[in-house]
């Protein structure tokens, strides 16, 4: 069977120890461990739960041009993720059995990291009626978050039916909070740049009062409701009051929105083009707080890629989202940790724990304990890196970090006792 | 200055040298003889991908009178409603041995995405963008306003100028505040809240949802050009409603100061922004403003590519 010790690495408490894999699981902890099979030197590496992503576009099946399951998977382990949540979105949509199943397939196929389909909540994501939501949670590819993804459950009928519906499989349905009707032809944040740039404004108020609306309807039936991408201050304050009610909301917020702002449309180039849209610097100080002190549950990347002559084009043409899986620990090194806001035990939280429990992801987000999966990844917590567009392992180069240096870096990522990125290589697929 | 993208790019010398050069030019083709041989071999590229009949005519009409070669492309009936892009009609046009384009596009910042993208190396006027701006509008009503209030002046400190109108998504208004504050101008934006742009307040403008308030105290009313959808999608009840709180009709015409002017960028909504008693008025100057729009034209294309520095009053107006 197949056996690895990492050596020396530094655990989340910052005790220098030693980890033996045999298998698929973790066989021992401790310190001085006898070598046996195969042995990583991890000194000065910093040794995570492997990473959970509640949030990625895989583009398979239809826009292969973009991205496949294998090479969004490739993208995943050079940034430390054991499991993807694939979204919908894709041609045909992921609202039947067949799709997620298909999608389930290429991630066991890809055998990099988990892939765990996203059914769609409506037919088509066209908000009019529920999708084979039973058919998707009893497939093979036991789907248990339901996102529209893209587009907002904006029918509040349809949304609170979604709700009550899940609850007979333990399910969650993911939001895309994004009033339609105040957001037509909106192309980013709604203030004083999009007026002075004669960008149409996609306004705060949009999101949070579908986050608003979206709160009470799923504690009125007793419901799951997560919240993708909070973008806003506004958001943050309605989910920290529903929290403090005790009500049943969990919230993510993407790399991005902890770091930039929407002074960069500024140069309109649309690799800033984002869906939520980049908000300003007082939005991104008030994600940050939210995210340490536990208002927001998660960090999710909300990866989207797109091909080049999607992003060549003036502004308004171009297609919304960013690449964000191998640049996400990066970010929130840079802008969580180096700055004290948040410790690694915290980062494990919010990048591994918390987002597999809310997709009830087993084997994925354990505590590091003898006998649980060794999903593992090893971080150098003082490199610092530069992105590097051309370099990435995704399809698309759609970042809008290039050039940028981070600190922190993904060193070795293990998936199910498999070393999968060994000294920054993701191994070759079988 | 190698492209006219925004006036946020253009110096307030700059801006003084481009209506001075416009000046000098407006007398050397104040005779019979129009043409200029300025710009002879140089090839001028229209690229308009948004209707715009006025704007274009005036272009062609400025590039001419300086002997260059101009082309015209319009989306209409071409390839770009089969999908064209506008990197591939721009380096197809420049691949023609084109020199500089002047750029009309639906999409805001379309100019700037031309200009900074590198897909061509040829010049870029920005001849509307989007909501964003029309650079070259501002320059021939600042033009305008000089002759009738500028001179003997250096900057237009102390002239007071109404913007009335859809300032949310006029270009029109966009590139007039910039260039009106750079010359020193007090500027008003006069419209419904529902036409006011979000964060107005970083704009260094007085606003007003009251046309009627300070109407005797403007040396200059601008009038914008109410665009059809905007009526069809709850800015405002009607055109009635529009007409009674912000048209300038005859009774208001009547209560401006004597020395006022009224302008318009064209082309007129009559009745509804404008009543044709104001615009045919002795205090109108949208004619003036149509002549004006070739000679600055003219000037920006000049500045553009690269002619003799002919301006003479180094800094101010």
């Amino acid at each position: 069977m197949n056996e690895i010790l990492l050596k020396n690495a530094i655990a989340i408490d910052g005790a220098i120890i030693d980890l033996r894999i045999i298998g698929t699981e973790i066989a021992e902890i401790g310190t001085g461990l006898n070598t046996g099979g195969e042995t990583i030197d991890c000194t000065g590496l910093r040794l995570l739960p492997g990473f959970v992503d509640l949030h990625t576009h895989l583009r398979e099946p239809g826009k292969e041009n973009a991205e496949t399951v294998l090479s969004g998977s490739q993208a995943a382990v050079r940034g430390g993720f054991t499991a993807l949540s694939a979204m919908a979105n894709t041609y045909p949509v992921s609202d039947s059995a067949g799709v997620v199943e298909q999608v389930w397939r290429l991630g066991k196929s890809a055998g990099l990291c988990d892939v765990y389909p996203i059914g769609a909540v409506s037919a088509g994501l066209e908000g009019e009626k529920l999708a084979e939501i039973g058919a998707m949670a009893h497939s093979a590819a036991r789907v248990r978050v339901f996102s529209d993804d893209g587009k907002c459950v904006s029918d509040p009928l349809l949304m609170r039916r979604a709700l009550e519906y899940v609850k007979s499989f333990g399910g969650v349905i993911a939001q895309h909070a994004q009033e339609p009707r105040l957001t037509v032809g909106a192309q980013m944040n709604e203030g004083s740049v999009a007026s002075e740039l004669g960008l149409a404004g996609w306004p705060a108020m949009a999101e949070e009062s579908i986050i608003a609306r979206d709160i009470l309807i799923a504690n009125a039936v007793q419901s799951r409701l997560h919240i993708c991408h909070l973008s806003t201050r506004g958001s943050v304050e309605i989910v920290r009051w529903a929290k403090a009610q005790g009500m049943a909301v969990t919230a993510e917020v993407t790399p991005h929105h902890l770091l930039l702002t929407d002074e960069l449309a500024r140069t309109y180039d649309p690799i800033y083009k984002v869906n939520p849209p980049l908000r300003t610097m007082d939005d991104v100080l008030a994600l940050r707080a939210a995210l340490a002190d536990g208002t927001i549950d998660i960090v999710a990347t909300d990866h989207a890629p797109h091909p080049d002559e999607d992003k060549e084009c003036e502004w308004a043409s171009a297609a919304f989202g960013m690449v964000g899986l191998e640049s996400a620990l990066g970010i929130v090194v840079t802008t969580m940790v180096e700055s004290g806001l948040m410790d690694w035990q915290r980062l494990a939280e919010v990048m591994s724990y918390a987002p597999a429990k809310i997709g009830g992801y087993e084997g994925q987000g354990e505590t590091l304990t003898v006998g649980s999966q060794a999903n593992l990844v090893l971080v150098d917590p003082q490199s610092t890196w530069m992105v590097d567009r051309d370099a990435l392992l995704s399809r698309s180069r759609n970042t809008p970090f290039h050039g940028t240096t981070l600190t922190g870096e993904v060193i070795h990522t293990i998936y199910r006792g498999k070393v999968v990125l060994r000294n920054r290589e993701v191994a070759s697929h079988e | 200055m190698k492209h006219l993208l925004s006036i946020n790019d253009v110096s307030r010398d700059e801006a003084i040298n481009i209506l001075s050069t416009a000046a000098e030019l407006q007398k050397l083709t104040s005779g019979t003889v129009k043409k200029l041989p300025t710009l002879r071999g140089r090839t001028i590229a229209n690229l308009f991908f948004e209707d715009s009949t006025r704007t274009r005519l005036s272009f062609e009409a400025a590039a001419k009178r300086l002997s260059a070669d101009v082309i015209n492309f319009s989306a209409k009936g071409s390839s770009v409603s089969k999908g064209e892009s506008l990197k591939d009609t721009a380096q197809t046009l420049e691949a023609m041995g084109v020199d500089l384009f002047v750029l009309r596009h639906p999409a805001s910042g379309a100019a700037t995405s031309l200009a900074k993208s590198g897909w061509v190396d040829a010049h870029i006027i920005n001849a509307g963008d989007g909501t964003h701006e029309h650079p070259t509008q501002a320059l021939l009503d600042a033009f305008t306003i000089r002759k009738h209030h500028g001179i003997g002046r250096s900057d237009f400190n102390g002239v007071k100028i109404a913007i009335v109108g859809d300032i949310a998504h006029s270009r029109v208004a966009r590139s007039n505040v910039l260039l009106l504050k750079k010359l020193g101008a007090d500027v008003t934006v006069i419209a419904p809240p529902t036409l006011i742009p979000v964060g107005l307040e970083s704009w260094g403008v007085h606003h007003s949802y009251d046309f009627d308030e300070d109407l005797a105290s403007f040396d200059v009313v601008m009038m914008l050009r109410v665009q059809l959808e905007r009526m069809n999608d709850s800015f405002f009840p009607n055109g009635r409603e529009y007409a009674r709180g912000y048209g300038l009709d005859e009774s208001r015409l009547n209560r401006l100061k004597s020395d006022a002017i009224v302008m318009h960028p064209g082309p007129m909504n009559r009745g509804l922004e404008i009543s044709s008693a104001s615009a045919d008025s002795s205090k109108s100057v949208i004619l003036e403003q149509v002549a004006h729009g070739v000679i600055v034209r003219m000037a920006v294309l000049y500045r553009s590519l690269g002619g003799p520095d002919i301006a003479s009053t180094g800094g101010s107006l």
